[in-house]
């Protein structure tokens, strides 16, 4: 069978096996994907409306506006950016400076301290492709991947045979899952399910790296010290290890230090990397490309040739304080996903949205723009959740603008 | 997955003999493998059982749904993962480099493949539990996360 293959966009798994089938010009059916990829394959239910102040408006008005609003705002924030291409990216980053906006994208409240980490080349890393080929031990930190990246665990790690894995699953791979609850991710480890408390993982994490230099591992909760030797002497054996950390892990620590001497231990004793579960299809793109131009991963503000860094200059940060009044928001729905009382402040600001589907955000917009659908109606290059740059082309032809080419556009009228 | 004894439970334990079995336990046997369906017990019918009735309506999917191997796909709760295709030790025979690597698959021999997010079956009679001779493999089962796949 010779086949044209495409590459989902549904999460930063990036999935390269795709095919599609079309009927009018449109995806009709996606096969390999799994549900999540379908989904955000095949057309959205309610696709974004072109609308100014709730109108309907032409896109070249809606441009005019949007650029009028990033020229007029005092301190406006570009903020989204994970379900956007690079292209995209780097025109977003060019407004940023132009506007001398403040600059943030999802991975602020997500796995950006995991990957400045890796980019500051504290913890080592490796490619999926890797792991296919070589990885023996595979831990899932507060990690479902089941859910989050449903083929995370067929495609790359777990079951599949690679070049130094050819007995398969059974034989050559171990699946560790750590968690609070017993997800459908645990559920595949059987045996290998360590639970703990919530809040309880940096503990988890010293005591492993006790355990790993020959000191006897205590923790406050019910985990006797036999249970985490066993499970420490597990990695120690591991050829190839990896952990997968999930967002259950990130969100745990209040800072990323007791993850990073559990893997200096580990490459003391053995061969581990680490791999972070990023959601958005290009959520670490976002990361390294400001992190080529500045530095920095996330949390900036432009102010002529200056660069300003900080927590505070985090998107939930700059709505609690009021410190912005309008926001251009790309590919991103934060209406719905931060927190109520942060989200409300959204309403009070002029919002300018950029995204294919009709969101929460899109709605309650001042402008909203229609772009197309990065992956299947407008090609580009993203970045894996490993590291990898993937080059993905278009499925299906779209009258629709793609994110890069609307910014572009916006940059023009400023 | 049900078993026997979880199904009996639910019957009315009467041994009346109504439904052509000795026992309430032999029916729940033969419910387990489709021989019979629900509605073969009469006095499950009656008002006094109906919440176990609709327990076991709900338990038991018809036979019609299950394939010549017996699999029977939950298409609600299959999330396409894939790990069923690629664990699948005829695909993996099939198909090394495609289906048993984690891609794609080349072949048209494999007997699952995921279709528009949910897994489907072809090929039935290169199924390890097809016709006489069947191992009871379990593959599929034990690697699917929402446990979307049955065997009766």
């Amino acid at each position: 069978m010779e086949n044209e293959y495409y590459v989902c966009t549904g999460c930063g798994l990036l999935c390269d096996d795709i095919e599609v089938e079309l009927e009018d010009g449109k995806v009709s059916k996606v096969n390999n994907a799994c549900l999540k990829g379908v989904a955000r394959l095949k057309e959205c239910n309610r696709p974004a409306e072109c609308r100014i102040d709730g109108a309907p408006a032409s896109l070249e008005d809606a441009i005019i506006e949007a650029a009028r609003i990033l020229k007029e705002a005092d301190s406006p924030v570009l903020f989204g950016m994970g379900n956007s291409t690079s292209q995209a990216q780097k025109n977003a980053i060019e407004v940023a400076k132009r506007t001398g906006a403040y600059f943030d994208d999802t991975s602020s409240f997500c796995q950006g301290p995991v990957v400045e980490a890796i980019l500051e080349n504290k913890i080592r890393t490796c490619t999926l492709d890797e792991v296919k080929d070589k990885a023996d031990v595979i831990v899932y930190w507060g990690a479902d991947p089941s859910n989050s990246h449903p083929r995370h665990l067929s495609k790359y790690t777990y079951f599949p045979r690679g070049k130094e894995r050819q007995r398969g699953w059974e034989e050559d791979r171990t699946a560790i899952c750590i968690d609070v609850r017993k997800s459908d991710t645990a559920t595949i480890c059987g045996d290998k399910f360590y639970q703990i408390p919530p809040q309880a993982d940096e503990e988890l994490l010293n005591a492993l790296a006790n355990g790993l230099s020959g000191k006897v591992p205590k923790v406050s909760f019910g985990m006797g010290p036999k249970k985490i030797l066993e499970l420490a002497n597990m990695l120690k054996k591991a050829e190839f290890g990896v952990i997968c950390v999930g967002l259950g892990l990130v969100y745990s620590l209040e800072e990323i230090e007791p993850l990073v001497r559990l893997m200096d231990k580990l490459n003391e004793v053995s061969n581990f990397h680490l791999i972070p579960m990023v959601g958005q299809y290009n959520m670490r793109g976002s990361n390294h490309n400001l992190h080529e131009e500045t530095g920095y991963i996330n949390r900036v503000k432009f102010t002529g040739n200056d660069v300003e860094h900080g927590a505070h200059c985090s998107v939930v940060e700059l709505l609690r304080a009021r410190t912005v009044d309008a926001a251009l928001i790309i590919g991103s729905d934060p209406m719905s996903s931060l927190p109520g009382s942060i989200a409300k402040e959204l309403l009070d600001i002029s919002v300018i949205t950029i995204d294919p589907c009709n969101t929460l955000t899109s709605r309650k917009a001042k402008v909203s723009i229609p772009a197309a659908t990065a992956g299947s109606e407008c090609g580009g290059t993203a970045v894996r959740m490993d590291g990898v740059e993937v080059e993905f082309k278009a499925m299906t032809e779209t009258d629709r603008m793609c994110d890069a080419e609307i910014l572009e556009r916006i940059m023009g009228e400023l | 997955m049900t078993n026997a004894l979880e199904i009996y439970q639910l019957l009315p334990k009467t041994n009346c003999k109504q439904c052509g079995k000795a026992t309430c336990m032999a029916f729940a046997a033969a419910l387990l493998s489709r021989e019979v369906v629900v509605d073969d017990c009469p006095p499950l019918k009656e008002d006094k059982f109906k919440e176990n009735y609709e327990k076991l309506s709900e338990i038991i999917t018809p036979a019609g749904e299950a394939s010549e191997s017996g699999m029977i796909v939950h298409t609600e709760k299959c999330i396409g993962c894939g790990n069923c295709v690629v664990a699948c030790p005829v695909n993996v025979a099939e198909d090394p480099y495609g289906a048993g690597s984690g891609n794609a698959p080349t072949s048209d021999n494999v007997i699952l493949r995921v279709e528009d997010g949910v897994v489907r079956l072809s090929n039935v009679s290169q199924c390890r539990r097809f016709g006489k001779n069947k191992i009871l493999c379990n593959g599929c089962i034990v690697t699917c996360p929402t446990k979307a796949i049955e065997f009766v």
